[in-house]
């Protein structure tokens, strides 16, 4: 029965990896770069949050809106004012102003919230599900997993099937061809950072309310974790994003609880090494024909 | 005034001057054919008419308007299609969405419906395939998606770059005869060839290129009596 239940904490902290491996993957996908401040705007989305809950006392729905809309707008702003300009420099230098942005993002969380960490109040009222006597269901993974689930199919119906959708799929594979079609492509990797950064809002909160503490670092590892997921699903790939998220939560999950705890993360570097050697385009990546 | 006119056009990768300060026009309803070797410029032209190079220098104006002022992804609603070089028809996305993707900026659903019907009637090939992978058609198959896509936007003039490259021989004749049929059908044609016997056998006039240059111009018959062109690009 444990073991079920280590398994739903899994899947459900692997969840919120897939949320913000989608980030990480679409905007990989479309604008060609590693958005490494992407795991701060989950941080920010948890500061709107929290600040809208415990300091302006506004109802739960309409924090999260804010978060979401906060999320967005940041997403946006730093890719028109860090990355555009950067869209043909060597990924490198846009590597190293992302590192940038992360840092800078976390030194204003700092700024305005201080070092200490500050106690995150669950979104969810949901009561936990008792199935039997060892086996309950907290109501955070119940809402985690179905909000995910949403969000997925969502997502891939929007991809799939709505023009800004093909659009994103279309400058994905080729930016060129893409603009042939009357694609405008500035706009499309616009809204490419919006969706992930909304996703990273979601995301935020959720984390926040599994692990109920919120400091500015609070995005670093869920960030760095989810990175791995969306490069152990095939970085580019959304499905393999999805993927990869709940896989890595559950094998982070199985193996803090029966080999160690300390070594959970370890095991998660451990395994995507692996991967990246048996494999190196992960799940359901495929070859990047890399344009010259 | 010229549907296409093209000015004093200059075109720079860094350093290196691709094109350097040419003029040229297409008159509505006419294949027009730029010729000339690897490196020429051909590719640079097209790229620069469409927005995904920038001009240095120069003027192209389309039914009147500058394009070099106008953003790329507007040029296609204008009624310009260019199919590129190398197809690079979408290959993760299936020879339908390929299609749809074509009419990306349109909206009215009877004519996206009625120009699909036209593209599967003169490729009836794309409508057996329109479920499969792009990337899993023949190369042949590929450059009939690609001319397929342009046609979707519904296109005043239609830019080709070398869409006989890498074909049969029998196959290069098709895909001839299909942009002469698609010219008669009242789609004026750009067409840049390395195969210039072909290109001149359906345009009306042409234009040599030679490292960023006009060299000559003229009716397409007059080109392919020229004694330098029959030694340089007819190998006669
Ligand atoms: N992206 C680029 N960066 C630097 N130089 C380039 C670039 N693209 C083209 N060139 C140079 O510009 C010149 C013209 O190239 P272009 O591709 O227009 O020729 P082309 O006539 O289309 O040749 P081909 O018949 O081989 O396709 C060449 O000297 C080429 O090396
Ligand atoms: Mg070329």
């Amino acid at each position: 029965m444990s073991f079920i239940s280590f398994l739903i904490s899994g899947i459900s902290l692997g969840s919120i990896y897939a949320l913000i491996a989608l980030g990480y993957t679409m905007v990989y996908g479309i604008a060609k770069m590693l958005n490494f401040a992407h795991g701060d705007v989950i941080m920010v989305g948890g500061f709107v949050v929290f600040t809208a809950m415990s300091t302006m006392q506004q109802p739960v729905w309409l924090s999260i809106l804010m978060g979401m809309v906060v999320c967005t707008v940041l997403g946006v702003t730093i890719e028109k004012i860090a990355y555009k300009p950067l869209r043909n420099a060597s990924p490198l230098s846009v590597l190293i102003t992302a590192i940038g942005v992360s840092y800078l993002l976390q030194n204003l969380a700092l700024l305005i919230f201080g070092s200490s960490s500050q106690t995150f109040q669950s979104v969810v009222s949901l009561p936990p599900i008792r199935i039997t006597e060892t086996l309950v269901i907290t109501g955070e993974t119940i809402v985690t997993i179905i909000t995910t689930v949403v969000i997925m199919v969502g997502l891939t119906l929007f991809i799939n099937r709505t023009k800004p959708g093909q659009a994103m799929l279309a400058v994905s594979e080729d930016r060129g061809a893409a603009q042939l079609m009357g694609v405008n492509v500035n706009g499309t990797i616009s809204l490419t950072f919006a969706i992930g950064s909304a996703l990273a809002a979601v995301a935020g909160v959720l984390l926040c309310s599994m692990y109920p503490q919120i400091n500015a670092y609070t995005g670093q590892m869920p960030g760095i974790k989810a990175f791995i997921a969306a490069v152990f699903g095939g970085i580019g790939s959304i499905p393999g994003a999805m993927i990869g998220g709940v896989l890595l939560g559950i094998i982070e999950n199985l193996s803090r609880a029966y080999i160690s705890s300390q070594l959970s993360d370890a095991i998660v570097f451990a395994v995507l090494i692996l991967m990246l050697l048996i494999k190196p385009t992960g799940i359901l990546g495929r070859k990047l024909n890399e344009k010259v | 005034m010229a549907m296409l006119q093209i000015e004093n056009l200059e075109v720079s990768y860094g350093m290196i001057r691709a094109i350097k300060g040419i003029s040229f026009e297409v008159n509505e309803g006419e294949i027009v054919t730029l010729i000339g070797a690897n490196g020429a410029g051909k590719t640079t032209i097209l790229h620069t008419i469409t927005g995904l190079v920038a001009a240095k220098a120069g003027s192209i104006q389309f039914e009147g308007k500058e394009l070099t002022k106008t953003p790329p992804h507007k040029i296609v609603a204008m009624g310009m299609a260019h199919v590129p070089e190398g197809r690079r028809v979408f290959s993760q996305l299936s020879v339908l969405k390929n299609l749809q993707l074509g009419a990306y900026t349109r909206k009215d659903r009877d004519g996206i419906q009625k120009d699909l019907e036209m593209v599967y009637q003169r490729f009836p090939r794309l409508e057996e395939r329109k479920n499969q992978l792009a990337g899993t058609l023949s190369g042949g198959e590929q450059q009939m998606l690609a001319m397929g896509r342009a046609l979707m936007s519904h296109p005043k003039i239609i830019l080709m770059d070398e869409p006989s490259m890498g074909l049969s021989p029998i196959l290069v004749s098709e895909i001839f005869d299909i942009i002469k049929s698609i010219n008669e059908a009242g789609t004026t044609v750009l067409l840049v060839e390395q195969n210039a016997k072909k290109a001149l056998s359906i345009a009306h006039r042409g234009y040599v290129l030679e490292t960023g240059k006009i060299v000559l111009s003229g009716p397409a018959q007059e080109l392919m009596d020229n004694d330098s062109i029959k030694k340089a690009y007819l190998g006669e």
